[in-house]
């Protein structure tokens, strides 16, 4: 191979130009910095990873319960309690629903009104801090609060559902309103629409599949944190799960768990699927 | 020197890309692949060092049959056959000097080239092939900072860092203006006349093809329709390939783009006179 | 010849949808109302009305125990909301070593074996995905014992699969023809990971780690409810002898740190694209 590979006419001898080369810092560019971080990140993990107190006695002990959980898991019992595993999980798929259905409705009217774009200034600022304050709290606390003025049950996981698909569907409305194409909304206010008709031809046509897809997604993910608030009372199938681990009832719970990851996957897949169906 | 024997490519879903296509390329040759879309120039190209495998025949790089290569022995014979591409295909998020230094890398042990420890020689090579593509101002860029004729410059620096004996070229032209277009190919021309390197290039643009290529192969459907000194391809011929319409079409767009440039030149050469 | 020449009953008459489109359209509606009526009554059966007619009443007592939040209880906080970012850093750096290889199997264009890995990382990623970081908690409390390891793991294998989706729907997202240049050059297969696909998933990476790190913060903030670490654990006592005005106290400070944290990820996921 060595006559034909000479693909540049070798009038310059290779000396003239540098052999070494180094890549230039891409993110930092100063070196003091760069020294600086990386010593500070060091001694954060030195002085982070010193705070972790392992109890060892307490974990050998603990590893018995592990393989028993494993084994439970790997050989879930669904019959034993199977009469509070289904009123779980009717609870948590009613509470689904019905939280989505209804947290939707009210975040539309939020949602449109945190959009800059066709809002007034006031009204966005109230939906702005309505959404900013359902996204800040956690759903467990809401569900701590919830549960303390509600009483015990699935009505109060079905408001603190409620109450964080709000701040969700609000907020990811509100960037979809704001992202549409302009030119579609001028067109339909040169014909001397109203606000409404504006919303209804400029606004609703563009956002509709995305709100779909959106509801779909939360519904989802109400699934998933119904599975958590049960833990402080707010009922579904979490309650049942605390249960059964507070009994040391690791088959059972393996049982619950098992549940809680197919519904996920199964409406994980259908969703996507409604979801491409939609769009 | 390449020689292409009977070679066949099916693919899965049935679509014949490629029937019988033979053909050699002697050392020092540009060849200038042409056709309409769709008529198997780009698998054809992507046989050759088996980005696409085919179906049947071989192609023999001087005596080295490649399609019966196994994995390793492939990479080896990979690194022989340089490939410039259709939208330049440059790791974008890389440096320049990164994306041409990649051409070593069938040359180098994995942890140099995960370092970024390439030899001193194939640095010294990376900077005089940038200094020869007139990009040696941009080598710390990022490939993305760089305009559509640079980053292909970029492209066939990679190429050649390579120590090509065989250079594949995939409608190099295909994103860029009419001028840039031509500059380009002028530039990988000249570089294959420097050092006798044999290129095969694959461009649906007859004009230029006819402007820079040695020889031209028309494929049409998958097929070897013509193959012959560029002088040979007659109205009659090109109409064979294109369709009636189309080269008729292409005819005029490319006199359009001429005609645009060369006003363009006089006026240079006014503002030149009035200076 | 115009509209109006047409005899009125040639006349296109111009619909929205076919009159079979708007019947589907106006039963799947009617459908979805009338499961959500049956869903409520379901849900509902058990509530006792008389707690929610009470709420307002309970709302305002509730309310006035609980405010002004007692400030002198902010001097036991430092500690715990220490262990918080440090639950939620530690756990989000467990979650990446254990995703990024996973995301590599799992992807479909750099996976090794189809048949067997693929869908082994693919099942890993979803139930780490499905079982909440509160639940993985339960668990490793009831296993390890209280304390901030529960939390780091419970951190960590609750990101594993958000990083890993994330990350192997960018790396089958990358440009095929970049992959290809570099396999061109007769690259191994690790030396085109390295140079054709890592800096392409480069910026999502940075971008999903961080936006990551983000949501444990939150998240590791409420773990002590279930003994594993943290600010969490104030919240639990303080409840426990329902001491509002510290459970107020908490919940500002849970809420200061969540803003601080969500204000450091947008900066650096702005740097970084």
């Amino acid at each position: 191979m060595t006559d034909t590979a000479a693909p540049v006419s070798p009038g310059m001898s290779p000396g003239t130009y540098p052999t070494r080369w180094k890549r230039p810092p891409q993110m930092i560019k100063s070196r003091f910095w760069r020294y600086a971080l990386a010593i500070g990140a060091l001694v954060w993990l030195v002085l982070a990873l010193g705070t972790i107190e392992v109890n060892w006695q307490r974990v050998m002990v603990g590893m018995e319960r592990g393989q028993r959980f494993i084994a439970g898991f790997l050989q879930p019992d669904f019959t034993t309690r199977w009469r509070d595993i289904s009123t779980g999980l009717i609870e948590s798929l009613t509470m689904t629903l019905t939280s989505t259905v209804v947290g939707v409705l009210i975040s539309i009217p939020i949602g449109i009104g945190a959009a800059r774009n066709v809002a007034p200034r006031w009204i966005y600022a109230i939906c702005r801090g309505i959404i900013a304050v359902s996204r800040a709290l956690q759903e467990i606390i809401v569900a701590i609060f919830f549960v303390a003025l509600f009483g015990f049950g699935a009505f109060a996981g079905f408001l603190t559902l409620t109450f964080a698909t709000i701040g969700f569907i609000g907020k990811l409305l509100a960037e979809d309103i704001e992202d549409i194409d302009e030119s579609q909304a001028e067109a339909i206010r040169a014909t001397g629409a109203s606000w409404f008709q504006l919303i209804n031809y400029a606004i609703q046509p563009q956002v509709m599949p995305r709100l779909i897809g959106l509801s779909l997604y939360r519904l989802d993910i109400n699934f998933r944190e119904s599975a958590v608030i049960g833990i402080v009372g707010a009922g579904g199938i979490g309650a049942t799960l605390n249960t059964a681990l507070n009994r040391y009832e690791y088959d059972s719970a393996g049982a619950v768990l098992l549940i809680i990851i197919a519904i996920v996957m199964i409406s994980e897949y259908s969703s996507g699927y409604l979801r491409r169906w939609v769009q | 020197m390449l020689s292409v024997d009977k070679l066949t490519k099916v693919y899965k879903t049935g679509d014949k890309a490629l029937t019988d296509v033979s053909f050699t390329v002697p050392k020092g040759q540009v060849v200038g692949l042409i056709g309409p879309s769709g008529a198997g120039k780009s698998t054809l190209i992507r046989c050759v060092n088996r980005l696409v495998e085919p179906t049947e025949g071989t192609v023999r790089l001087n005596d080295l049959d490649i399609t019966r290569l196994r994995a390793g022995e492939l990479r080896r014979a990979r690194r022989r056959i340089g490939m410039i591409f259709q939208e330049y295909a440059l790791v974008e998020r890389l440096t320049v000097m990164e994306n041409v230094l990649s051409g070593r890398l069938g040359y180098v042990p994995f942890w140099r080239s995960f370092t970024r420890r390439f030899p001193g020689e194939d640095i010294a090579k990376a900077f005089r092939l940038l200094d020869r593509v007139g990009l040696s101002a941009h080598a710390d860029k990022r490939a993305d900072a760089l305009s559509g004729g640079q980053r292909q410059r970029v492209g066939i620096a990679r190429a050649l860092e390579q120590d090509p004996e065989l250079l594949l070229v995939d409608e190099p032209t295909a994103s860029l203006d009419p001028k840039t277009s031509r500059q380009i190919m002028r530039l990988i021309v000249e570089i294959c006349r420097e050092s006798g390197l044999p290129a095969i290039i694959n461009i649906h643009d007859v004009v230029l093809a006819q402007q820079f290529a040695d020889r031209i192969i028309g494929l049409q459907a998958g097929r070897v329709v013509f193959d012959g000194p560029a002088t040979g391809l007659t109205e009659a011929v090109l109409t064979q390939i294109y369709g009636e319409e189309d080269w008729t079409a292409m005819r005029q767009a490319a006199a359009e783009d001429e005609a645009a440039e060369a006003e363009q030149r006089d006026e240079a050469k006014k503002m030149m006179r009035a200076l | 010849m115009s509209v109006t020449d047409i005899p009125a009953a040639e006349r296109p008459v111009w619909h929205h949808r076919t009159l079979l489109g708007r019947l589907a359209i106006y039963a799947g509606w009617l459908g979805l109302v009338a499961l959500f009526v049956w869903c409520w009554n379901i849900m509902t059966e058990r509530t006792m009305w008389v707690f929610v007619y009470d709420a307002p009443h309970a709302a305002a007592d509730l309310a006035s125990r609980a405010w002004p939040p007692r400030w002198s209880y902010m001097d036991r906080l430092w500690q715990p909301l220490w262990d918080t970012i440090n639950i939620a850093t530690l756990g989000t750096l467990l979650g990446i070593v254990l995703a990024v290889p996973l995301a590599f199997l799992a992807a479909s264009n750099t996976t090794p074996s189809r048949m067997i890995l693929r869908p082994v990382a693919l099942f890993c990623i979803v139930a780490s995905r499905s079982i909440n970081s509160l639940i993985w908690a339960l668990l490793l409390v009831s296993i390890l014992g209280p304390g901030i390891l529960a939390g780091i793991l419970a951190i960590g294998f609750r990101s594993v699969g958000f990083i890993g989706k994330l990350l192997y729907e960018a790396i089958e997202e990358t440009d095929i023809a970049q992959i290809e240049a570099i396999t061109a050059t007769g690259a191994t297969k690790a030396q085109i990971l390295n140079y054709g696909i890592v800096p392409q998933v480069l910026p999502s990476f940075y971008g999903i780690s961080v936006f990551r790190w983000d949501i444990n913060i939150r998240e590791s903030a409420i773990l002590g409810l279930v003994g594993a670490g943290g600010i969490g654990a104030q919240l639990q006592a303080s409840l426990n002898v329902l001491a509002w005005p510290q459970v107020t106290l908490i919940i500002l400070v849970i809420l200061a740190t969540v803003v601080v944290s969500e204000w450091v990820s947008a900066r650096v996921r702005h740097a970084i694209i």
